[in-house]
């Protein structure tokens, strides 16, 4: 009798779970810290823009959600094992990915930015002023592919496998220009003495989206509903001005 | 020209195209370029070097001793990055005509490379003039040569036959250790491979053809030592063959 009632509530359970998705419990993996977008705050608390927005759109599914660290490189491992539901963790949207995981629509991009010397005068979008100068880019980035693409002709490209490295040749005068990934030039870059920003920054690839499992189709409708709604009413701006002075969102 | 099976080949795929594969041409001229040249470099300075470094007198032969001590004693990416970043912090060298040198990553690392062979070149002749037979330097001294003319008909000519098997190893250390070169933004063959990994994220296809390059240029090191060998030791075959 009793294992009938067991199964019963089970199947009342899985039903019912069916049927009111809002009690739904859903676990979203981050890796931090990494600046702004999720870290601990001095209290231990887990903050910053990636976090914030999927709080607003937990609220917005109403689903009951659960904030879980997860270091990088058992990202998508973690996922497919069922330790977490979705990733929210600044990953960019790339076909190698796309393969393994589902992908919403992208919620952020961050755009490339071009850093150099104070006394730096050309325009980076004029090809014949930047003629002959040297454009230091991270190997294998987004920048890395549109320079290649637009302007190989033109300038002189390195490429550097680290940020330290490439800010490091800027420095000592090796190259006229770096091509950066803009959060990471602000944080490299602008803090030091003598450096400004020499041009627009200009936005490259599809962006950042919510990795989910790929049998979750389900689950990817209702986040990108919700991510839609949360651009729309004016929510995602909020968030994004709390921890950005410039457009990430797309 | 390339024939038309090859061509059409190449069309057909996505890592190996006729681009990558200039890449990878200019990433071999450059490899090649920069090991001959510190190549040549080290053994002009490398023996005077040794010469001295034999000299009873510590004055002469330390500073010789503690050169080759330090970059024998220090890892060579360690030697490239202090040349290659250290002489950008140097104050004021911006402004002077050594900065057209050394902007360019090539010169440093070449700088680079040139000390660290040198260092090991000069170990490798020292070690080949220390072991020369002491009869063959009292037969010279008995038909009055001196010092000079000993070291130019007996000396040296032995020792480069005794230091020559050595000799090769360090060429083709030298031609992997050049593999570093690629951190500095030089696009020797390891830099062709390691942009075209990033651009197709095919990690071992990009790698395993680079490591073949290497393999065939260390086969024509070693095919050409072996000749040279067998020219500098003819004495030493049995008669007849």
């Amino acid at each position: 009798m009793k294992k009938l009632i067991i199964a019963a509530s089970c199947a009342l359970a899985m039903f019912a779970s069916g049927v009111q998705a809002e009690d739904r419990n859903l676990r979203i993996a981050f890796d931090v810290p990494y600046e702004p977008f999720e870290y601990k705050d001095e209290n231990g608390n887990l903050t910053g823009f990636e976090v914030d927005l999927a709080t607003a759109m937990c609220e917005e599914m109403k689903a009951d959600c659960e904030f879980v660290i997860q270091a990088w490189d058992g990202m998508i491992p973690g996922l497919v094992a069922r330790k977490f539901d979705l990733i929210m963790s600044s990953m960019s949207i790339t076909a190698e990915r796309a393969e393994r995981v589902l992908f919403s629509e992208p919620y952020y991009n961050t755009p490339g930015g071009w850093f150099g010397p104070e006394n730096f005068t050309a325009d980076v979008t004029d090809m014949n002023t930047m003629k002959g100068k040297t454009v230091g880019v991270q190997r294998g980035t987004t920048m890395d592919t549109f320079v290649t693409e637009e302007m190989a002709d033109v300038v002189t490209i390195k490429r550097y496998t680290t940020a330290d490295d490439m800010v490091l040749d800027l420095e000592g005068q090796r190259l006229d220009a770096v091509f950066v990934d803009y959060p990471v030039g602000e944080q490299t870059v602008l803090t030091k003495d003598g450096f400004k920003e020499i041009g627009k920054p200009v936005k490259l690839g599809e962006g950042v989206g919510v990795a989910m499992r790929k049998r979750d189709k389900a689950i990817a409708d209702e986040v990108n509903a919700a991510l839609r709604k949360l651009k729309e009413n004016g929510t995602y701006d909020a968030i994004m001005k709390k921890y950005f002075a410039y457009d990430i969102k797309v | 020209m390339m024939p038309d099976f090859l061509a059409s080949w190449l069309d057909q795929n996505d890592i190996f195209n006729a681009m990558t594969i200039m890449e990878y041409w200019d990433g071999a001229v450059t490899t090649v370029q920069l090991v001959f040249v510190s190549l040549i470099i080290g053994l002009v300075c490398a023996v005077p070097l040794a010469i001295l470094r034999t000299v009873r007198n510590p004055f002469v032969s330390g500073p010789v001793w503690l050169y080759t001590y330090l970059f024998r004693g220090t890892p060579l990416l360690i030697q490239l990055y202090i040349i290659y970043y250290g002489v950008a912090q140097i104050p004021g060298i911006q402004e002077t005509f050594w900065w057209e040198i050394f902007r360019e990553p090539f010169y440093p690392a070449l700088l680079a490379f040139a000390l660290n062979t040198c260092a090991y070149t000069t170990e490798i002749i020292r070690g080949a003039i220390m072991s020369t037979p002491h009869g063959e330097i009292e037969a010279a001294k008995a038909y009055g040569m001196n010092w000079f003319m000993r070291m130019r008909r007996i000396v040296l000519p032995s020792a480069a036959r005794r230091a020559v098997q050595a000799y090769s190893n360090e060429v083709i250390f030298m031609l992997h250790s050049s593999a570093i070169a690629s951190v500095v933004t030089i696009v020797d063959l390891t830099g062709a491979a390691r942009n075209i990994y990033s651009r197709f994220y095919a990690p071992f296809d990009a790698f395993i053809f680079v490591a073949l390059c290497y393999m065939v240029l260390t086969f024509i090191l070693v095919f050409a030592f072996r000749k040279l060998e067998n020219h500098l030791l003819r004495h030493q075959r049995p008669v007849g063959s």
